[in-house]
């Protein structure tokens, strides 16, 4: 078994990258760039600045911004104590975290509308205790819900890995030398975290910037993402270009928030 | 009596059914440097962390200087702690390590850059303020952790199997370096160790533990020379330990054969455990020695030829300078002060005696 | 005090987390075909259930999908490790950061560009091109599972192998093979439940009369979706519970620490180092 052999091994995989990733991307570039008769255009990717479009980025920035940060939020204090439990409990714990991505996660999104309906659980729980019921569905607030139920796990598990990956004796160390609890938090653990809060943030960002599914299913339709704008190009209106167009802002957006928070990560970490 | 710095009383402290450390009393003057020495599982870590504050004993009191700290916790101790695995924060630079725990006690710029300059000076490692731990080896990773703990001038310095993890030169190098520290520092140092070599180099005082007991309390010579107990004996050093009996004062019979010796106080007609250290047997003409024996075994090891001799059913284990043949006849004669004589064990995991001090 | 609340904020997330489940499970045991109050308890659905062609055949497709499309996947993605062990650091980077694009990128954008290279090749849509984008986008999480194992590999006890007279063919398959099986059947497995999962990718592939569970749910989305799905997921995931509490408890062997190593999508990227850096 030579080496030259050995590496052929690899050659179908290549080919299959560059026929089924490098070229769809080109591909996608190529439409953004042209127009129905195939001439070179800038207007489709110029089209983010008409008003419906960039609402619907702006708007998407928003929602991803939020439901990372309360994703982080969540996540963040779970994470410490996932990790201050006995080991023996901890591996079954977090596997209980991880367990809810095993149905459909679609059918589960799908679930809030029963539970957040005029007339769902929700109001149901609500009016049995003789409260005032409370009417989010169709809303913003439903469609960040949504996005912080779905992503929240893509930012337990790094989050939680990199806490409880810090040697116990560090923390201890800390205290050896005279922190306190806060001080302990902000000069030990939570630098060292940082490069598990930080691939949460892309893994709930990225997906929370870009989906269209949640603002249909828990937006009724009303609310129209930039994933929504596209989705309808494609599918509803067939016009490959404008989407491809929005599409290649939509990748320059995820670029840069990825530079963004790798260069925290460098900057932190050292 | 000098001044207790630490004295811990009647600490227990036990981790679900398993008992640690049962009613363990021990005191600890200053400026002393006291090794907790034992095999793995006798409660040396568990006491060095009660002291530390990092655990808190069931019962029993932690006193320091008299005063009561057994439920203050480990930031408000003038204790600090040298980690088994150094325990550097690996985002931090060496200066910043070192700067950690005198920034929180709000010390003034100035006065912790001469700090840490002098901290690096006295560990040998000036210059490297700007480095990150993992760049470092694991001997100069362990020089930081010991400045880092030193800055603070706490009043007792505790390391935990500091230097298991270095590699036998430089672990004896340390060994050196840290009796150096201790004496320029002029604080208490209390360590932890397996390794009896370590602790015989550098302690004042010893503590040895099995099974949450102390053993015995002694200066390194006392350890060696006058082991209380089988575990003693056996734990520090190679010996032969064999059964005898107290014939009276001074003379015991071992193997059937008379043998003057120097102790006292065990009575009449008493069986006894009788240790003999190898590098303490004379091996000399068959018709002079005491007993007779035949050499089975041969090592040479460099500084001594390590022998086995065979007598009277027993096999003892010989340190000489010379060598005597395998198979050839040997006399066996044992000095009456090298002959260590200790109270038979009633039970077997009676090893485990308390010492009253 | 502390511990408790700890515990009551363990609680309230567990909460969160389940609630949409129990919600799905409860209406799938509901006698009235409305969604917010329970008419009384029925196995109705579940009967129904294997009647419905249409549920049944999207489960079936979808079960197919998932099986192939991780097959595929691992048998390219781990001759694709093995060859790019010798490769040049360089060229292997530049392989891994192409790997990287598929799970970094959105999902929408990688459905709409396998949607439009479909388009250029004038290829139908349907079962094939789903396969195709499933597999695509599977291949990654083999290759990060796999790769990182290889790399910790100890190439001695391979050398050792063929110390004692292996030839390297017998050597790979004897030694190598059997301590990668635990990193392949994880891709395997990762590449499974995401092919299950998928939804985006599948919707942008897909062509007319084509449904798996997820495409089939989000058509019924608008009109209320069948409860005969609830019932079906239902089972589905109870039989996953199941499987894996039978992995993980087997009587007689102690689960070795953190046997229970779940990774998500996109997880893998961080475990591997982050984009595409060998």
């Amino acid at each position: 078994m030579s080496d030259k052999r050995v590496k052929l091994l690899a050659s179908p995989y290549i080919l299959w990258s560059a026929g089924f990733i490098i070229i769809p991307l080109c591909l996608v570039i190529y439409y953004a760039f042209t127009d129905a008769s195939g001439a070179f255009s800038f207007d489709n990717v110029a089209d983010i600045i008409s008003y419906v479009n960039i609402k619907a980025l702006l708007l998407s920035m928003a929602f991803s911004l939020v439901s990372t940060l309360i994703c982080l939020l969540i996540a963040y204090p779970l994470a410490l104590i996932l990790s201050s439990t006995v080991s023996s409990n901890s591996s079954i714990l977090s596997l209980l975290f991880i367990l809810p991505m095993w149905m459909n996660s679609l059918l589960r999104t799908y679930a809030w509308q029963n539970i957040l309906e005029r007339k769902g659980v929700i109001n149901g729980i609500l009016s049995a205790l003789s409260l005032p019921p409370i009417y989010i569905i169709n809303k913003p607030p439903a469609i960040l819900l949504g996005m912080v139920y779905d992503f929240l796990p893509f930012m337990i598990l790094p989050v939680y890995n990199s806490v409880s990956r810090i040697d116990k004796d560090l923390i201890n160390a800390a205290r050896d030398l005279g922190a306190g609890y806060k001080e302990i938090f902000f000069r030990v653990i939570w630098p060292l975290s940082l490069p598990g809060v930080i691939s949460g943030i892309t893994m709930v960002f990225v997906p929370s910037l870009t989906t269209f599914v949640i603002s249909d299913v828990l937006g009724g339709g009303k609310i129209l993402l930039i994933g929504n704008v596209i989705e309808q190009l494609f599918t509803q209106d067939s016009d490959w270009n404008a989407g491809a167009g929005l599409s290649v802002v939509l990748m320059v957006f995820i670029v840069i928030s990825m530079i963004i928070t790798s260069n925290y990560d460098r900057e932190d970490i050292k | 009596m000098q001044d207790k710095l630490i004295d811990l009383q009647h600490i227990t402290k036990s981790y679900g059914s398993s008992t640690i450390l049962d009613d363990l009393n021990l005191y600890i003057r200053e400026n002393e440097f006291l090794t907790l020495l034992g095999p793995s599982g006798c409660g040396k870590t568990t006491t060095l962390r009660i002291i530390g504050g990092f655990e808190t004993p069931d019962s029993g009191s932690v006193m320091f200087q008299g005063k009561d700290i057994t439920s203050l916790p480990a930031n408000k101790r003038e204790v600090n702690t040298v980690f088994q695995k150094y325990a550097l924060f690996p985002h931090m630079t060496i200066a910043e390590n070192i700067a950690f725990g005198l920034k929180i006690k709000k010390k003034s710029q100035s006065y912790i850059k001469d700090k840490i300059k002098y901290a690096l000076k006295l560990v040998n490692m000036d210059g490297f303020e700007e480095r990150m731990p993992d760049s470092l080896s694991g001997g100069q990773q362990q020089r930081i952790a010991i400045a880092r703990a030193i800055v603070n001038e706490p009043k007792i310095l505790l390391l935990d199997e500091p230097l298991g993890a270095l590699d036998l030169k430089l672990r004896q190098d340390m060994q050196y370096e840290l009796i150096r520290l201790k004496n320029e520092l002029g604080i208490t140092f209390i360590y932890v160790t397996h390794d009896q070599e370590e602790a015989l180099t550098m302690s004042d005082t010893i503590v040895v533990m099995n099974q949450g007991y102390i053993q015995q309390i002694g200066t390194p010579t006392d350890i060696y020379n006058e082991p209380q107990n089988t575990f003693v004996a056996d734990f520090i050093g190679d010996s032969n330990i064999l059964s005898g009996i107290m014939i009276r004062d001074k003379l015991v019979e071992i193997l059937g054969a008379k043998f003057d010796c120097v102790d006292t106080g065990f009575g009449e007609n008493n069986p006894v455990d009788v240790v003999i250290r190898p590098e303490d047997i004379d091996l000399i003409e068959p018709e002079n020695g005491t007993i007779e024996g035949i050499v089975t075994d041969v090592i040479f090891k460099g500084v001594h030829y390590e022998m086995c001799v065979m007598a009277r059913g027993f096999e003892f284990v010989v340190h000489s300078t010379d060598c005597f043949a395998v198979d050839s006849r040997v006399g066996i004669h044992v000095d009456p002060f090298d002959i260590q004589i200790m109270h038979k064990a009633e039970y077997d995991d009676e090893k485990a005696v308390e010492i009253n001090e | 005090m502390k511990k408790r609340l700890g515990n009551f904020y363990l609680t309230l997330v567990l909460i969160f987390m389940y609630a949409p489940i129990a919600t799905l499970m409860i209406l799938s045991f509901n006698s009235s075909k409305s969604r917010s109050h329970f008419g009384g308890f029925t196995l109705n659905w579940y009967i129904g259930l294997f009647q419905n062609e249409e549920v049944i055949s999207a489960f079936r497709t979808t079960i197919i999908l998932a099986f192939l499309s991780a097959f595929i996947a691992t048998i390219l993605g781990t001759a694709a490790c093995t060859g790019m062990l010798f490769m040049k650091k360089r060229s292997r980077s530049i392989i891994m950061g192409v790997t990287n694009i598929p799970m970094l990128n959105a999902d929408i954008v990688t459905g709409v560009s396998l949607m439009l290279l479909f388009i250029a090749a004038r290829a139908t849509m349907g079962f094939t091109t789903v396969l195709l984008s499933h597999i695509t986008f599977n291949i990654p999480y083999v290759i990060l599972s796999v790769m990182p194992r290889y790399r910790e590999l100890k190439i001695s006890t391979y050398e050792a192998a063929l110390d004692l007279g292996a030839t390297p063919v017998y050597a790979f398959f004897k030694v190598i093979v059997p301590d990668l099986m635990g990193a392949i059947l994880s891709g395997f497995l990762m590449s499974f439940t995401m092919s299950l999962d998928d939804f985006i990718i599948t919707h942008f592939t897909q062509g007319p009369g084509f449904d798996t569970l997820s495409t089939k749910i989000y058509s019924e989305v608008k009109k209320g979706v069948n409860p005969e799905i609830y019932a079906l997921s239902t089972i589905m995931f109870l039989t996953i519970l199941i499987l894996l509490f039978m992995v993980n408890y087997r009587p007689g062997t102690r689960r070795p620490e953190g046997q229970i190593k779940v990774r998500t999508r996109k997880q893998v990227v961080v475990s591997s180092g982050r984009g595409g850096a060998l």
